[in-house]
């Protein structure tokens, strides 16, 4: 239901925030007659800063490596078409990275999206739900013949990042302050990100390991999950990939068949 | 023997949470975390914006629980969007809702301003027209809102910098007229008084003598940042990056003094200081605070 015509004020109001070519509404103004240009502009100003801001507490490495102009010049572009959708700004800028994909000034940094889907996995685990994660003697007590058909329940907190880039390495050079040695750029590397009690952890996935991580999190039996790793990596080593996520925190519980 | 008539307090419904009286308090940043849990513990509260903890858990979680085990909470909404035309968000309100069973905290407060509309969050503090409608509007939220939490709301006037050519009454017959229909309380901050009072051309102590003074259940104190409008003239900017301003410490005196002690914060959310130099804000208001205080011994049971 549209709002009674007595509180247009909203609809009048809203358009030019983040609009800097509109002027400021007619339904606006200041003291005495005085212009409200100005005045409408510290809104502007509000919306358009605190939204920049929101995204380079989200992306910090994404920040250090393109400096902060290049950044809030990008950042600018995608507050202006992509404003939030909800109050929760540890929700915003899931479009983010799609849209540095895209950006013509970054396109010489192919792999600064991929950094981006790790920074934006790193915020999500940071406030996913806790949940004590698996430890290693229940899978060890589980019956041999049974390790198949296991089904491991992921963490609230653990996610996998793909990136045909060494997106892991520079992600992991750029969160602090310490000077960056050389990357080489072009090694694919995939991330697992995952938070054990308060501390987000983001470690190198080997090869196969992402297609395992992510067959498991998504709810596929273990012999399947083997499967698609060894598609991936023919020397994918299931022992050491499977103690190397329960050990990073990646699951929760086992259960057995299809969940 | 007093058993009989103390009130068992496992059966005092939570909206009436004990009254933490004229102490001053401060923002919580998480910053400040460690210094705060490393000092003697102080007389005083902690203010943290609601929405930076709902999320579903992790550190933030983590800091407001060890915060909240040793201090009395003041829980502040910053996006609820009372004062805007479209229907409150539910799933907002049941997160709020939430956070308030979970922390039960001593105050609870939200603005008189929108922040969304239609399907974008704009992250600002919006200003609106004061009519017969938008009280109408603002009234129908503050129910929802007090229905939900099962307790009364402090609701913040605000700092503006435009005003609305449609309002057909001023900001604290508005705030007065809404108080007086859906029984909120009133967070009083005396910063926003200031900053708008100067942007819009009128007396700040005109307007604390109009504003419902008995419904000020909190006190906010901040600092401003100066910029000029479109004729030169100083526009002052609700920017809470700095000390109170002499002027606002002035008008804190004056409010204290009519009104007596009230819970006190400061409010500091960029360009965050260290944690001496937040607290010693707050100890300065208290030093006003306590000033005020009836001391019970020789203080006069009916001057008030």
């Amino acid at each position: 239901m549209p709002p009674e015509p007595d509180l247009c004020f909203a609809a009048a109001f809203a358009p030019a925030l983040l609009d800097p070519v509109r002027p400021a509404p007619e339904i606006v103004t200041g003291p005495n007659g005085k212009a409200a240009g100005k005045r409408y502009d510290v809104y502007r100003n509000n919306v358009t800063v605190s939204l920049i801001d929101a995204l380079a507490a989200i992306y910090p490495a994404v920040q250090r490596i393109t400096g902060t102009d290049f950044f809030r010049a990008m950042a600018r572009f995608h507050v202006r078409g992509t404003p939030p959708i909800s109050p929760l700004l540890s929700d915003y800028g899931r479009d983010f990275p799609a849209f540095i994909a895209q950006y013509e000034h970054a396109q010489m940094m192919p792999w600064l999206a991929d950094v981006a889907r790790i920074e934006r996995a790193w915020l999500d685990a940071y406030h996913a739900a806790d949940a004590a994660p698996l430890s290693p003697a229940q899978l060890a007590a589980v019956a041999p013949e049974r390790l198949d058909g296991l089904v491991l329940i992921p963490h609230p907190a653990a996610g996998i990042v793909r990136s045909q880039f060494a997106a892991v390495t520079i992600f992991a050079a750029n969160r602090d302050t310490s000077p960056v040695g050389r990357i080489d750029a072009a090694t694919p590397e995939d991330a697992l990100v995952t938070r054990v009690e308060f501390d987000v952890v983001v470690r190198h996935l080997p090869p196969g390991g992402a297609a395992f991580a992510s067959s498991l999190m998504s709810g596929r039996p273990l012999g399947e999950a083997a499967a698609r790793a060894l598609d991936a990596a023919t020397d994918f080593d299931i022992a050491s990939n499977i103690t190397g996520l329960i050990e990073a925190g990646a699951f929760t519980s086992i259960a057995f068949g299809d969940v | 023997m007093t058993t009989a008539i103390a009130p068992d307090m496992s059966a005092v419904p939570l909206r009436y949470s004990a009254p933490i009286g004229g102490v001053a308090g401060t923002s919580f940043k998480p910053e400040h975390l460690q210094a705060i849990l490393g000092a003697k513990q102080q007389r005083g509260f902690f203010e943290v914006h609601a929405e930076n903890y709902m999320g579903a858990g992790g550190p933030p979680h983590r800091a407001l629980e060890a915060i909240r085990r040793d201090h009395p909470l003041s829980l502040h909404g910053v996006c609820m969007s009372i004062g805007g035309p479209q229907p409150l968000d539910k799933a907002h309100l049941a997160r709020f809702r939430e956070l308030v069973a979970r922390y039960q905290p001593a105050l609870v407060s939200e603005h008189l301003a929108w922040s969304t509309h239609e399907t974008s969050f704009f992250n600002d503090l919006l200003p609106l027209p004061y009519t017969a409608a938008t009280l109408r509007n603002v009234c129908d939220h503050i129910d929802q809102v007090q229905d939900a939490i099962r307790r009364p709301l402090l609701l913040e006037n605000p700092s503006t910098y435009v005003a609305f050519r449609e309002s057909s009454m001023s900001e604290t017959e508005f705030i007065r007229a809404v108080a007086e229909r859906t029984g909120c309380g009133l967070l009083l901050d005396i910063n926003n008084v200031f900053v708008s009072a100067t942007n819009h051309g009128y007396s700040a102590l005109d307007y604390l003598a109009d504003f419902p003074l008995a419904r000020v259940g909190e006190i906010h104190l901040a600092g401003h940042a100066e910029q000029a409008d479109d004729e030169g003239d100083l526009l002052l900017i609700d920017s809470h990056d700095g000390p109170v301003a002499d002027a606002v410490w002035k008008l804190y005196e004056i409010v204290v003094q009519r009104r007596g002690p009230v819970p006190t914060l400061i409010e500091w959310d960029s360009k965050i200081p260290d944690w001496p130099v937040l607290r010693a804000e707050a100890a300065a208001a208290q030093a006003i605070l306590d000033r005020c205080r009836p001391t019970g011994l020789t203080g006069d049971r009916h001057a008030a």
